[in-house]
């Protein structure tokens, strides 16, 4: 049992230490493991300190929440593939912003609402990010899986409502900081949040979710340490930071990838087809060559340097460890081939990374944009898989269009380009790339997978 | 909570937001997935919430929130745990002489 204040505090310190380290020794993939063990060590220390608190009971509540909860956290982690690992992350958001909220309503029902104001502004405020947080990450989560459509779900009038909707979850916020005792208002303002969050995600389509659930995460950190004020909690306050800062730099960077703002990632409902801007026409003569895989075999075997750019598409097919094969077989043959990663490529930061570390391909193959990009002049086939928006040249040129500006991979500096796609629908921006009508680039239509798998006996027997 | 322990707090948690911006800063584009997943095992640490909550419960209402807070909290820690410490796995690999790595 512990009962010295002093010593309680030490030993979440200890924690908070842990935490700071596991972070720190992410900086590099040879010791990041060892950082997240660490982690581990700091979050056992704080349950322990916690469960040994003078005067806890309901042991048997606790043991079975905890076998429920880990039950399914490992079967969860266990099971889940490297290319649905964004929903995963998704859902540990949600599940983290909902235990924040709950605690907030359980501590304002055990106060019977009588709160000082700064712990009212607390508990408000965890009640009200953890739900956004949680019916947010779980309309993401749907997304990701599909079990809705990725497409933005708008109706005429939408950032009105949303406003409204959350202009009155901060009223009620503000009513229960100045004093309202009522249990309905903490109930109604967690009802109001997780509308909100359900309505802020909806119309926001697949290939922003790198924003969005880098800003869950940062939300569901925030509820942490917002529930840290409401009991008094030091390691809660600096976990919850820690996170809030994580996610909110990861949020920055991504829209910065995007080149553009976040408030235009939440409510410009990105991704419709956009009439009329943007549209390169394909009304001027110019047309696509396809081809097949034997000709793009050829290509590949005797080019001297080949950049492959995956994307969402690669995911999509599971075409990781095939993609690698491929690289093998090119290698062997004395191809130098090198990876190239946009920032947004895929559905969360990083993504991309994820998927070829998981197939094997050495980290030292995988070059960010900005190395790469002058390597494209001196590369003989840039391959690209499943990638679209990202390699759009109009980003460059067209000041008409949507994704104007945004930094992309040089891949029509390559002395040729093969495209693989299913086919010739848009990218996720709704807008034609004009890479596939440049006189240098090939399209290999088909599914991922199947392509390279094509492409990989093709290059055998040749 | 007095005033002053509010101010302190406070403290506390700009100081760490600063922290939190310069460690988070350091980590590659390339481990941007695992720092997600760690990151979301980090704010497990509600679960000191939720055991503070449940287990200090005395009516019905209190331990049924808490209950589910606690379950919630637990799926995050563990889960967040072990996806990331797999998908570290996969990059520790050292990339070595690139053909003696067959699978």
């Amino acid at each position: 049992m512990i009962s010295d204040p002093d010593v309680l505090s030490l030993l979440y310190l200890v924690a908070i230490v842990c935490f700071i380290l596991a972070l720190r020794f992410l900086s590099s993939p040879k010791h990041a493991r060892r950082g997240n063990w660490l982690g581990g060590v700091g979050m056992l220390v704080a349950i322990a300190t916690t469960l040994l608190l003078e005067g806890i009971s309901n042991w048997v509540l606790i043991v079975v929440a905890a076998a429920i909860g880990s039950v399914v956290g490992v079967i969860g982690a266990r099971r889940v593939k490297m290319t649905a690992m964004p929903q995963m992350v998704a859902l540990f958001n949600g599940v983290g912003g909902g235990a924040a909220a709950l605690i907030a309503l359980a501590e304002f029902h055990e106060l019977d609402g009588v709160l000082v104001w700064d712990e009212a502004l607390s508990v408000a405020l965890s009640a009200l990010i953890g739900s956004i947080s949680f019916a947010g990450s779980l309309v993401a989560f749907a997304k990701l899986q599909e079990l809705v459509s990725g497409r933005p779900i708008v109706f005429p009038g939408q950032n009105v409502v949303n406003v409204l909707i959350l202009g009155g979850a901060a009223a009620l916020a503000i009513a229960i900081v100045a004093g309202l005792e009522e249990q309905w208002a903490i109930v109604a303002l967690i009802l109001l949040a997780l509308v909100f969050g359900v309505m802020f995600v909806l119309p926001i389509g697949g290939a922003d979710m790198p924003v969005v659930i880098s800003l869950l995460n940062a939300f569901t950190g925030l509820a942490a340490s917002a529930t840290g004020f409401v009991l008094d909690s030091t390691v809660l306050i600096v976990a919850g930071m820690l996170v809030g800062a994580s996610g909110t730099l990861l949020t920055l960077l991504m829209a910065k990838a995007m080149n553009r703002s976040i408030a235009n990632v939440l409510f410009g409902a990105f991704g419709q087809v956009q009439a009329g801007a943007g549209q390169a026409r394909a009304d001027d003569g110019r047309t696509v060559r396809a081809t097949g895989a034997d000709d793009v075999a050829v290509q590949l075997s005797f080019a001297r340097k080949v950049v492959v750019v995956p994307g969402y598409g690669m995911a999509v097919a599971q075409a990781q460890h095939d993609v690698r094969q491929l690289a093998d077989l090119l290698e062997e043959r004395g191809v130098d081939v090198k990876y190239a990663i946009h920032p947004v490529a895929g559905r969360m930061p990083g993504h991309m990374n994820v998927l070829l570390a998981e197939a094997n391909v050495p980290y030292t193959q995988l070059f960010e944009m900005d190395e790469i990009n002058p390597e494209f002049p001196q590369t003989d086939v840039a391959l690209v898989i499943g990638a679209n928006d990202v390699t759009n040249p109009a980003a460059r040129s067209d000041p008409a269009s949507p994704i104007y500006g945004m930094p992309i991979l040089d891949v029509d500096k390559a002395a040729s380009i093969i495209v693989m796609k299913r086919s010739m629908n848009p990218g996720f921006a709704g807008i034609d790339n004009e890479l596939y009508l440049d006189g240098k680039t090939t399209m290999l239509f088909g599914d991922a997978k199947e392509s390279v798998l094509k492409l990989i006996s093709a290059v055998k027997s040749s | 909570m007095s005033q002053l322990t509010f101010v302190l707090e406070l403290t506390i948690l700009v100081l760490a937001a600063f922290l939190g911006f310069e460690v988070v800063s350091k980590v590659p584009t390339m481990l941007h997935t695992p720092l997600m997943s760690g990151t979301n095992f980090i704010h497990g640490i509600v679960i000191v919430g939720a055991i503070l909550i449940l287990g200090f419960a005395d009516d019905t209402f209190t331990k049924a929130v808490g209950f589910v807070a606690m379950m919630l909290a637990t799926a995050n820690v563990v889960g967040g745990w072990f996806v990331t410490d797999r998908m570290l796995e996969m990059f520790k690999r050292r990339p070595e002489p690139k053909k003696d790595n067959p699978d």
